[in-house]
């Protein structure tokens, strides 16, 4: 039992010095929930590099009809709403849905499936935007020294390297904090182990663990979770920052 | 054809004459773990109780138990739209229209506990130490006191509801607030701004380390909140068959001795009081 009040600070003391402990301890919990979280939004952003660049590229080196309204349209979808997005795939997925043959619901591939379709707008708008401002006369260049097509694509993405890596880290730093889609999709399943009496995460991410501790009202785990998870977001934005900078 | 390509081609064919020979059951069971998915509520999820209860069927028949723990109503959707092949939940209601649309079937009974009003030391509006719960909502409602609502179709939320229904209440009212969440947030809300809740034993009891509200009514035979685990009905979902038999196994154990014991056990180590009463006649 415990008093609450402005001036009384101590259970977020004590919170903040059991998460501690927790992440030096390497808590066999907190780990396979970080691992999870980083296999998730890592693969979801791989995967969606190898779609979204050869697209990006594509989409910014020729002229077609309805290009703007593409491009328009991709930057739209970067604010697609998780929750929503999560739903979707949810509706998909189950048996009753029409992709429920393929038994996805609640395992990690639909949460891969639903970061996917959050990120892949957010790394695609992003590289055509550094790809379009590789200057015109970078191209022309190219273009006279005798390159063929494929030759001028190299050395814009060349040139626009920088500016795909900020969009890949900011499509991990969207994935990585994500919460919503993949709590639906995923089920946020945790499995007991009897022997070790620890629970692994199967499908718990660092934010969505931090929902049900909350819940729980195990605000230490929450705090250890949510260190983690705010050390990555920052470390991800650091990166990036600095890259801009040498712009 | 190549040296190297006629070689492989040979490989390929000896291979697949090998798997042919081999059972195809045994060939499954390597490479798919055997698994059902159990759909309950987050009361009984946050209990601790799955764990223990789970361990010893899960271990002798190498059946993996996968839970998704969300409120009542959306358990038994998850079941409906095939997310899950069995439930356990606490809602009669909900219960029996999830049977009679067809969606579960072989209902037992589990377990129960008790509903219980707790509220601030306090007390504003006096109702502690009432032995009927809709009276105590009578008096809540009528001083306007600070009253937290689950709000979430779960079985508490659905209890609640009834309760207020017996009464003849239209929840209307700042002090009346719905907020949409499982049992311990809503604990934490109704601690945090000295207001009543209705909650279960078993969550209230895990968490009274962390907050400071006080039992203030129990007893009332309204209050009797059983759960039942419900199977869900292999016809809609005909490739569910096998997952059928491993759910009834795991019902029989569930209504067996062994886990109607450790569900009579459970939490008396933890909290000097078991969270939940056994009622399986098995």
């Amino acid at each position: 039992m415990f008093k609450g009040g402005i001036l009384n600070m101590n259970f977020l003391i004590d919170g903040f010095l059991k998460a501690i402990a927790l992440i030096l301890s390497n808590d066999p919990y907190v780990m396979s929930i970080t691992a999870v979280s980083i296999k998730i939004s890592g693969t979801a952003v791989i995967i969606s590099i190898l779609f979204s660049i050869p697209t990006a590229i594509l989409i910014s080196t020729n002229k077609f009809r309805g290009k703007k309204f593409i491009i328009s349209l991709i930057n739209t979808a970067m604010s697609l709403p998780p929750v929503v997005v999560g739903l979707i795939v949810f509706l998909m997925l189950v048996p009753a849905g029409p992709l429920g043959i393929l038994q996805l619901i609640f395992t990690p591939a639909a949460m891969i499936i639903a970061q996917f379709i959050l990120v892949t707008p957010i790394i695609t708008g992003i590289s055509i935007a550094s790809i379009n401002s590789v200057g015109q006369s970078i191209r022309d260049t190219a273009f006279t020294l005798g390159g063929t097509k494929k030759d001028i694509s190299l050395i814009i993405l060349k040139e626009a390297k920088v500016g795909i890596i900020i969009a890949v880290l900011a499509g991990f730093g969207r994935a990585i904090a994500e919460v919503g889609a993949i709590l639906i999709a995923g089920g946020n399943v945790a499995f007991w182990d009897a022997e070790t009496d620890t629970y692994s995460s199967y499908t718990r991410t660092l934010t969505t663990a931090i929902t049900l501790e909350t819940s729980k009202g195990d605000i230490s785990t929450s705090i250890a979770l949510g260190i983690i998870v705010l050390s990555i977001a920052l470390s991800v934005n650091l990166l990036s920052n600095r890259l801009q900078d040498r712009e | 054809m190549g040296m190297r390509l006629k070689i492989f081609l040979f490989l390929l064919i000896i291979s697949t004459g090998c798997l042919s020979q081999n059972d195809e059951k045994t060939l499954n069971t390597i490479s798919e773990p055997k698994e059902i998915t159990l759909s309950t509520t987050t009361s009984v999820d946050d209990s601790g109780l799955l764990k223990i209860l789970n361990q010893p069927f899960e271990e002798k028949y190498k059946i993996r138990i996968k839970v998704i723990a969300e409120g009542t109503g959306k358990a038994l959707k998850t079941a409906e739209l095939g997310g899950s092949d069995v439930v356990i939940v606490h809602s009669r209601e909900k219960e029996d229209v999830f049977i009679k649309e067809g969606f579960g079937i072989n209902k037992r009974d589990l377990m129960h506990n008790n509903f219980i009003i707790v509220g601030p030391e306090s007390d504003p509006a006096g109702i502690s130490g009432m032995k009927s719960g809709s009276d105590a909502f009578n008096k809540i409602a009528n001083s306007k006191s600070r009253f937290f609502s689950r709000g979430d179709e779960s079985g508490t939320h659905v209890k609640e509801k009834v309760l207020w229904k017996k009464i003849g209440m239209l929840n209307t009212g700042s002090w009346y607030k719905s907020i949409g969440k499982g049992m311990g947030d809503t604990l934490i809300a109704a601690n945090a701004q000295n207001g009543y809740t209705l909650s279960d034993q078993s969550t209230y009891l895990k968490m009274k380390e962390r907050i400071n509200l006080g039992i203030l009514v129990v007893g009332d035979p309204i209050f009797y909140n059983p759960y039942s685990v419900i199977a869900v009905n292999p016809a809609r979902y005909p490739d569910k068959n096998e997952k059928y038999q491993m759910v009834m196994l795991y019902i029989g154990y569930l209504t067996s001795p062994e886990g109607q014991m450790i569900i009579s056990e459970y939490g008396k180590d933890e909290f000097g009081h078991a969270l939940f009463y056994p009622d399986a006649i098995s």
